[in-house]
């Protein structure tokens, strides 16, 4: 039984990666805009809350103030990327597929430059423990829900308040599904984009801070942490655009991805070498067949955001 | 008095489009934002690179670095030119969709099963069968499994409407875990690298073993750009890409152009995957097509989905990639900073477009004008 449990735990956490990345995301396509640009965001974000742990990891701070000090710097640099993704696709009118792309690429080599220069027993080793808080040093799986990962339930739950329950939240919505109607009533569509890209982007960053500090917690993460980025766009589809539902999405999602080497623990089932890839295909096959079927339904709640991709322009009406 | 209100409420900087745009001048800005990219680059390379900032001079190494990178033995022009090629036709192979806004981003995926579908062909029967049957069944298999994993986005945004750029996003992850099923299927020791076939092998032209693929896709290019301005398909593409309804009301089978558009589109995909398999690496692993599939969507679009301009800009990106590569060889730098390279002059390239269709004008500048017109 033991072991269902740990699995379970190791679901929720490797899938707060996920959550985080699939939120932000969400934010920008109820905005009108896919950003494919999230891999190199989340990328960017975890190279930013390293860079600031690189400064202070072994200082005399409070964990407290560390921990802080780690998130806003992550926040900062992946909004920070958000920002140039809005400037080229708002304000230069750029095509969003290509920008975002640009975006993946500048972002994942960034990065690898970054992460590349620094010490991990300066920014992981000792901050790693504050990340934990507070079931850091236990020894069963527990030991792997940390700071960040109650945050990213906590912030999933609450875009979904603010997208659904809220005016602003309806505003939202109104710019992505229609932004000439928005603007008929006088919604600053612009401001709208600006500000959900950006924070959408802030968001999926922690994302990539979260794999890199706390849930790898390896010198290694940040080399593999692209993948999970796209995994992350194709959760928003799982999700069905609902920030909330990524928490029983991104646990499907860990669960099939770590499942391949959980299994081959368990003795009564008996898997081949070759069943593993086809268990990692299983989340994207799974997006494809929820993409599909909620097309099929065609049910309005359901579907992406009708200019989703569509950029606006007042005068080309 | 409300002439006067209006003026001051008027915005800092005041947009209108360009009616049209002299080539000189439109080649003019692009060069400018080139220029200025290389210049950030520039920038960025003193904050990352440790040899740059201990000799400042060492930074016309760095700029040199792109000249090396492509042209300085005939080796590294070959390979420019191979790779220009494969890009060049995974771009054309996108065109026709994006030509009609079919937002294609499979591509990566169904030059993937290309690769993959020649490779198993040669798996399974090479040695066996005369090595011209086999190039023609491995290129069949490419055009097939292409063709495949392009239609079934297609099928689907045809008849339920689906989203295609999200569909064919994922395709590309199914791709890529099918390849590493059969390699370990193939390869039973676990190392999951297929050495290289020994059969299969397009035939070098000349003695040169990229000319046919250059010759090839420059073909394509030729051929690809009278099928889309010059034909029937091509101008249905176009009025499905300008407006569904247009097509509906003139009585084009929009389901049917989409489907048949996209079959076209895989296919040639699988048919750079068969390039790649049978003429340059004769085995197949998760990264053969190494990200080119999403590059090309950027070609395609720089290049104003036409296939002679994206001649030029699939050179350009390749030489931007040689370079930065050559930069981070001879200054000892990380393995990934030709993809920041890249990724910035890929900003100002994208970025001033904008330039190209759009006239800023300032307040005050506008304010002048207006005042002499008075007069």
């Amino acid at each position: 039984m033991n072991i269902w449990l740990n699995f379970l735990i190791d679901s929720l956490a490797f899938g707060a990666t996920f959550m985080y990345g699939s939120t932000g995301e969400i934010l920008t396509e109820k905005a009108g805009h896919l950003n494919l640009g999230i891999p190199g965001i989340m990328c960017m974000g975890g190279a930013g809350g390293c860079l600031m742990l690189n400064l202070i990891g072994k200082s005399n701070l409070p964990p407290f103030l560390i921990v802080l000090l780690g998130i806003l710097s992550s926040l900062l640099l992946s909004g920070l990327m958000g920002l140039i993704y809005s400037f080229m696709t708002m304000t230069l009118r750029a095509n969003q597929n290509v920008t975002g792309l640009a975006l993946t690429t500048f972002g994942v080599g960034l990065m690898k430059v970054i992460m590349s220069k620094m010490d991990a027993t300066v920014y992981l080793v000792g901050p790693k423990m504050f990340y934990r808080w507070p079931f850091a040093g236990r020894q069963d799986a527990l030991q792997c829900l940390g700071v960040l990962f109650f945050l990213a339930i906590i912030v999933a739950i609450a875009s979904s308040y603010v997208l659904f329950r809220t005016k602003v939240g309806l505003h939202l919505r109104a710019v992505g599904e229609n932004p000439g109607t928005a603007d008929a009533v006088g919604i600053n569509v612009n401001r709208y984009k600006y500000v959900a890209t950006c924070v959408g982007s802030g968001i999926a960053g922690l994302g990539g801070f979260y794999y890199i500090i706390d849930y790898m917690a390896s010198q290694e993460a940040y080399l593999s942490l692209e993948a999970f980025g796209w995994l992350s766009i194709a959760l928003v589809i799982f999700a069905l655009w609902r920030p909330h539902m990524t928490i029983i999405g991104s646990t499907v999602f860990g669960f099939l991805f770590s499942c391949s080497s959980y299994i081959t623990n368990i003795d009564w089932i008996h898997v081949t070498m070759a069943a593993k890839p086809i268990l990692k295909m299983l989340p994207y096959v799974v997006t494809i067949l929820v993409l599909i079927i909620s097309s099929v339904r065609n049910k309005r709640e359901n579907q992406p955001p009708s200019s989703l991709g569509l950029s606006y322009f007042r005068e080309d009406r | 008095m409300s002439q006067h209100h209006a003026e001051n409420r008027e915005p800092l900087i005041h947009l209108s489009k360009r009616p049209g745009i002299s080539l000189y001048k439109a080649w003019g800005i692009r060069l400018a934002a080139i220029l200025l990219g290389l210049a950030v680059c520039g920038l960025v390379a003193f904050a990352l690179i440790e040899k740059i900032q201990e000799k400042p001079e060492r930074i016309w190494d760095f700029y040199n670095a792109f000249i090396k990178g492509s042209f300085s033995t005939p080796r590294k022009l070959w390979k420019f030119l191979r790779s220009t090629a494969v890009l060049l036709g995974i771009a054309l192979a996108l065109t026709p969709a994006f030509r009609m806004r079919f937002w294609n981003t499979g591509a990566e995926g169904q030059t993937l099963v290309g690769v993959l579908g020649a490779i198993a062909v040669d798996f399974y029967l090479g040695g066996k069968i005369p090595e011209p049957v086999l190039l023609i069944l491995m290129l069949l298999a490419a055009l097939l499994s292409g063709a495949v994993w392009g239609v079934i986005p297609a099928l689907c945004k045809a008849k339920w409407n689906t989203n295609e750029t999200l569909f064919t996003l994922m395709m590309n992850y199914v791709a890529t875990f099918l390849v590493s099923y059969f390699l370990v299927v193939w390869v039973p020791n676990g190392s999951s690298s297929l050495p290289k076939m020994k059969f299969g092998k397009l035939p070098a032209l000349f003695g040169n073993d990229y000319l046919f693929i250059i010759l090839l896709i420059l073909a394509l290019t030729a051929v690809l750009y009278i099928y889309l301005n010059y034909s029937k398909h091509g101008y249905e593409i176009n009025v499905v890409g300008e407006s569904v309804r247009t097509a509906q009301y003139v009585g084009i089978n929009v389901r049917k152009v989409i489907i048949r558009t996209m079959i076209l589109s895989g296919m040639l995909c699988g048919l750079v995957g068969y390039l790649i398999a049978a003429g340059l690496d004769q085995t197949v692993t998760t990264n053969s097509v190494g990200g080119q599939g999403f590059t090309a969507i950027m070609v395609s679009w720089l290049g104003k989905f036409n296939p002679l301009f994206m001649i030029l800009t699939s050179a350009l990106i390749q030489f931007l990639n040689q370079g930065a590569a050559q930069i981070s060889q001879d200054l000892n730098v990380s393995g990934a900073l030709p993809a920041v390279i890249t990724g910035i002059i890929l900003f100002f390239i994208i970025g001033c477009e904008f330039f190209l269709n759009y006239e800023l004008h300032f307040r005050g500048r506008h304010a002048k004008v207006k005042k002499e017109g008075v007069k």
